[in-house]
């Protein structure tokens, strides 16, 4: 079990420039497998161009109370990126102009930013249609100071969503750390009592699905099916929906996929199941992520990978909507994983 | 000629066989895929009967994609084995019920 982000570990896959490099060499170099753009291509959608601006992730730090074996992010407690909040000032000036519907917050585990309450206090005053919160639900159990998370969320309706990777204990624990699974269970519980995802319920809670391994995710409907029946026969917990997401071969999962010996393998077996339809809908064609510093990307992969947007505008402090319509965004292999089978974001299964 | 009778790259090849005889390689394929869709039996429980059924003719093949299928649908290694011992009592049970007829014809014969 990991303790220790990449970058504290001062691993070589910490670098982002280390990880494009190995997306760009080996399989993809030697044209064993084709790259990204030129897959697009086939279908004539070579360049992806952003459209209507729908969803603002924000990503308020890199600190969080797990260190997840597949994590993207590379987030855990030794990460000390943390959004400022002159930069959430920012973040809100932009949220009152956007024609977006969904506010998106993410981390690591966003609740351990310091200004965190406030932000969702004054993001709530000025009316976000859809308001997401991505919390990993130990972080309600972790600290007395976060146990009245629940009701916070409940007070400024917040849309909660929080990572499960499996209804058993042994593979929630395998990927996430000992004991996430009863924690998790206990955070559903207590969330499933103050109204959040029970049927008919306005407060949304949803769960996401990450394979526990170099594998794909099965189809979003029937795990959707599974993980209701197994958590409400066993624990009597109801939640909404299920986004089964495909996990990226970027940080960790990278990190994982090599030292598994599975880098290849996976590699082939998402370029194999490649489904045009679903690069229409990728999520960076609507969503706008924010990094922490107040740097824009066209998702939250392309942040961990410092892939900066293709515009002239590159911080929340210049921001321009209209501008940003239209721009080309800037992919590589990694985005195999977000058009493999059914396609993968944060909102789930695209096609 | 390949220097092993298996390469795990083939399995990625089987659509191939279509192509010495599309009409009977086509049948095939719908008659396999109309096979695993949900009907009475869950498609998560035809994957499990894959996977026994797979030990039990040692086809290397289908343990890869019925292990990789399992994976996927979220079956736990706990349930794949459970089903692999299935396959394994059904086969040693094979064996042995046979030893009915060795028992008959020892009675037959001694004195
Ligand atoms: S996957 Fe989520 S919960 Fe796990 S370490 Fe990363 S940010 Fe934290
Ligand atoms: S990884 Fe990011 S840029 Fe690439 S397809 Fe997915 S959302 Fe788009």
């Amino acid at each position: 079990m990991i303790t220790k982000s990449l970058h504290k570990r001062e691993s070589e896959l910490a670098y982002s420039k280390r990880q494009l490099e190995i997306l760009s060499n080996g399989i993809f170099k030697n044209g064993d497998l084709p790259i990204f753009s030129k897959k697009i291509a086939e279908t004539n959608q070579f360049p992806l161009k952003a459209k209507k601006l729908e969803i603002l992730q924000i990503n308020v730090g890199y600190m969080c109370n797990q260190v997840c074996e597949h994590c993207h992010v590379d987030a855990g407690p030794d990460r000390k990126e943390i959004m400022t909040k002159e930069t959430m000032l920012q973040c809100l000036e932009v949220i009152k102009k956007t024609g977006a519907h969904t506010l998106d917050l993410t981390g690591g585990a966003p609740e351990m930013n310091p200004n965190f309450r406030w932000f969702v206090d004054e993001a709530s005053k000025i009316g976000v249609k859809d308001f997401i919160v991505r919390s990993n639900l130990t972080i309600i159990k972790s600290n007395k100071k976060f146990s009245d998370l629940p009701a916070f969320f409940k007070s400024h309706n917040i849309h909660v969503v929080s990572s499960m990777p499996h209804w058993t204990r042994g593979k929630t624990d395998k990927q996430r750390g000992f004991g996430v699974f009863n924690q998790s269970i206990e955070a559903l519980k207590e969330l499933n009592s103050i109204g959040y995802g029970i049927p008919e319920s306005d407060l949304r809670l949803d769960l996401v699905y990450n394979p526990s391994g170099a594998f794909l995710p099965g189809n979003q409907a029937s795990l959707e099916k599974d993980f209701k029946k197994a958590l409400f026969e066993d624990f009597n917990i109801h939640f909404h929906h299920l986004f089964a997401i495909t996990n990226l071969p970027i940080s960790r999962f990278l990190d994982y996929l090599i030292a598994s010996d599975n880098y290849e393998d996976y590699m082939y077996s998402l370029v194999e199941a490649y489904n045009p339809t679903a690069v229409k809908n990728v999520m960076c064609t609507n969503t706008l992520s924010v990094s922490w510093d107040g740097n824009l990307y066209d998702c939250d992969f392309n942040q961990m990978l410092e892939l900066p947007i293709n515009s002239k505008i590159k911080h929340i402090s210049e921001y321009n909507e209209d501008l940003l319509f239209n721009r080309n965004i800037v992919i590589s292999q990694h985005c195999y994983g977000c058009t493999a089978g059914s396609g993968s974001s944060c909102q789930g299964t695209l096609a | 000629m390949q220097k092993t009778y298996y390469d795990p790259a083939d399995l990625k090849k089987f659509g191939k066989i279509s192509d010495w005889n599309e009409e009977l390689g086509k049948k095939f394929f719908d008659y396999y895929s109309k096979v695993f869709e949900e009907g009475a039996l869950t498609e998560r429980e035809k994957s499990l009967i894959a996977l026994a059924v797979a030990h039990t003719i040692q086809c290397p093949y289908c343990i890869d994609a019925y292990t990789g299928d399992g994976l996927q649908r979220g079956i736990t290694k706990e349930e794949m084995m459970e089903a692999l011992h299935v396959a394994a009592a059904i086969r040693g049970g094979a064996s042995l019920v046979h030893g009915v007829q060795m028992m008959n014809k020892v009675n037959k014969l001694d004195m």
